[in-house]
């Protein structure tokens, strides 16, 4: 009953969008654990947990067109609250490891004990509970967010000036968890993780089982997006984009929209990154690289700003590129393959690769 | 503490300087309710940094900005507050919501909660569509209710633009350079308009074209370099000798 409220807010182009979610998440499972490996339409578990990052990649995506499409804040720092979610979720599977550690350790990971650490910092309190570690998931990003948000947009900056704190942002998280003091890991951050929730990570199930969850909250993230752009609020969120001042002399506080709008953003990129951890096995410093938030910035752009489903889209297929490029002889071409792609939708698909497609269609309808 | 007042707005005194130069010296203007202002004045001369006291986007230096009988001091209210407390503003150049229709544009500003969550949990949706028709068909956009706004031409946004201001249904409205870049037909519609809407709301509009000024038929005000020059009917404005030198340049 609900969903069907639900769905129905979802326009022609979200139900396509959904239902091709629903496909993967039927087919993809059988390819995998039913199709025999020796078939050709056997999808192999490297393939499954590629396909899981992509989808991270697309609620990154859906997060970052949220308060870029529909409310004109260029963030070009969301890759640092992807990381956050990612280290809350990968400081709770370096806990799962127990005393399974190279050195034994009943508590403390190896790299804690290898930098001669005593006992278990306070941050890390806590994050052998589940349920804890999913809270973190949500509130680091969350706060950061809520903080940074509330003296920016309370000093009304905006357009460029934003963008570059952004960055700055990401690029300071970027230095603090270089270092080792911190006690996240430093340069070499989270990894060898063994389970979750007790599961094996390595285990094909497991893999599945990750990939379906990214999926569902991809389609969870989309309707939840779209509930929020088509109520008075999403419109209010595209009146601050197209004429702010205007807003502030009806009586709107624009900074609480901003606000919020930010906030729920930078909560769904936490959780993106939170399922990107298990799936790709490592949380390194290097997820705050500013280089990081600006693809995203791309991906957004190239999909369609503005539409969610465009977003998602434009992570998937560049992310798609991205791999065929960056393995083989190819690699050291790919960064002018996105470039180029950039300045490419730029120019000739001001609305992105969804919005071509859509002209296409309707140019076919009418001639039909 | 605040002044005993029966104007609607009352400044007194008010003087505003940035980085040394004085955009408005002891600017005085009283507007009783009902009123309808024009104001006109060379380029400098204060108009709209005047607009930009009374609505809270600037502080003034030093002077009094009272709203209502003077039971509200202006000067201690942001932009959001001052909307709310009844006082709409048009800018110089159309502001309107170009990517929603004209009917999502009125919604947007029709009085009633505005705070976030409301908004996303849809007490505003609930706002009748009579009450959009109604002022819509003030501003003659009554055909055009479902297009983009973004469609209208020029004059037609400043209409849009005005119609918004009437959602909210303020006490007093402040009308900046309305007509700029409209035909001569669309000029005396606005005039027309703006009388109209002057019979249930004080207006005060800020403007260069002079025929429109007359069509107005109001009080007329003339500042030069952040003060008044004169002040009365336009043709005792437009007969002052110190206005011609400085406005008219002639």
């Amino acid at each position: 009953m609900i969903l069907a409220r639900l769905l129905e807010m979802a326009d022609y182009r979200g139900r396509i969008f959904l239902a091709l979610l629903a496909a993967l998440a039927v087919l993809v499972p059988i390819a995998n654990l039913l199709v025999p490996p020796d078939s050709f339409l056997h999808i192999g578990t490297g393939t499954v947990v590629l396909l899981g990052k992509y989808l991270t990649y697309a609620i990154l995506a859906l997060a970052l067109d949220l308060v870029w499409g529909y409310c004109g804040i260029l963030s070009l720092g969301h890759g640092a609250f992807f990381a956050l979610g990612g280290y809350a979720m990968g400081m709770y599977l370096m806990r799962q490891i127990g005393p399974r550690g190279v050195y034994g350790h009943p508590i403390l990971p190896d790299f804690m004990v290898f930098l001669n650490f005593t006992e278990l910092p306070v941050t890390w309190w806590g994050f052998d509970n589940f349920l804890y570690a999913m809270l973190m998931v949500v509130l680091a990003p969350g706060l950061l967010a809520f903080v940074f948000g509330w003296l920016a947009f309370r000093s009304r900056v905006t357009g460029v000036y934003l963008s570059i704190i952004t960055q700055a942002l990401t690029f300071a998280l970027l230095l603090a968890f270089f270092r080792n003091d911190m006690g996240f890991g430093g340069n070499n951050g989270l990894t060898d993780f063994k389970d979750i929730l007790g599961f094996n990570v390595q285990a094909q199930s497991t893999r599945v089982v990750l990939f379906l969850a990214t999926l569902l909250t991809l389609a969870a993230a989309y309707i939840f997006a779209r509930f929020m752009v088509t109520s008075s609020f999403g419109k209010v969120l595209i009146a601050i984009r197209d004429a702010e001042s205007r807003v502030r002399f009806l009586g709107y506080r624009v900074e609480h929209y901003k606000l919020a709008v930010f906030v729920v953003s930078a909560v769904l990129a936490g959780i993106a990154g939170a399922l990107y951890v298990p799936q790709v096995g490592i949380i390194n410093p290097s997820e705050f690289s500013p280089t990081n938030s600006i693809e995203a910035v791309v991906w957004v752009a190239i999909g369609g700003r503005g539409t969610l489903v465009g977003a998602a889209l434009g992570a998937f297929v560049v992310n798609v590129l991205k791999s065929f490029f960056t393995t083989g002889s190819l690699a050291a071409y790919w960064l002018f393959v996105l470039g180029g792609l950039f300045v490419l939708v730029t120019i000739a698909l001001p609305k992105g690769i969804l919005g071509a497609l859509e002209k296409l269609a309707a140019k076919r309808g009418t001639r039909s | 503490m605040e002044k005993r007042t029966n104007a609607l707005l009352y400044l007194d005194g008010v003087n505003v300087s940035f980085d040394g130069f004085k955009a408005l010296r002891s600017l005085t203007l009283i507007l009783a309710a009902g009123d309808m202002r024009a104001i006109i004045g060379p380029n400098g001369a204060g108009k709209t940094t005047m607009m930009d006291v009374i609505t809270g986007k600037t502080k003034p230096d030093s002077g009094d900005v009272l709203f209502a009988d003077g039971s509200v001091d202006l000067t201690r209210h942001d932009e959001a507050e001052i909307a709310e407390l009844g006082i709409g503003r048009k800018f110089q150049k159309p502001t309107v919501f170009e990517s929603h229709t004209l009917v999502d544009n009125i919604l947007l500003a029709l009085a009633g909660r505005r705070d976030p969550f409301s908004a996303l949990f849809g007490t505003r949706a609930r706002i009748s569509p009579q009450r959009i028709r109604e002022v819509l068909d003030k501003v003659r956009l009554a055909d055009k209710a479902e297009r983009l706004a973004g469609e209208l031409s020029h004059g037609q946004k400043q209409w849009l633009e005005i119609a918004m201001l009437l959602a909210q249904n303020p006490k007093l409205l402040l009308v900046d350079e309305p007509v700029a870049g409209m035909t001569d037909a669309e000029t005396e519609t606005t005039a027309e308009l703006l009388r109209e809407i002057n019979r249930d709301h004080t207006v005060v509009v800020v403007e260069h074209d002079m025929h429109f000024v007359r069509a107005l038929d109001c009080r007329v005000t003339c500042l030069h370099e952040g003060s008044v020059l004169a002040e009365g009917t336009i043709d005792a404005v437009a007969a002052n000798e110190r206005v011609v030198e400085v406005y008219l340049g002639r």
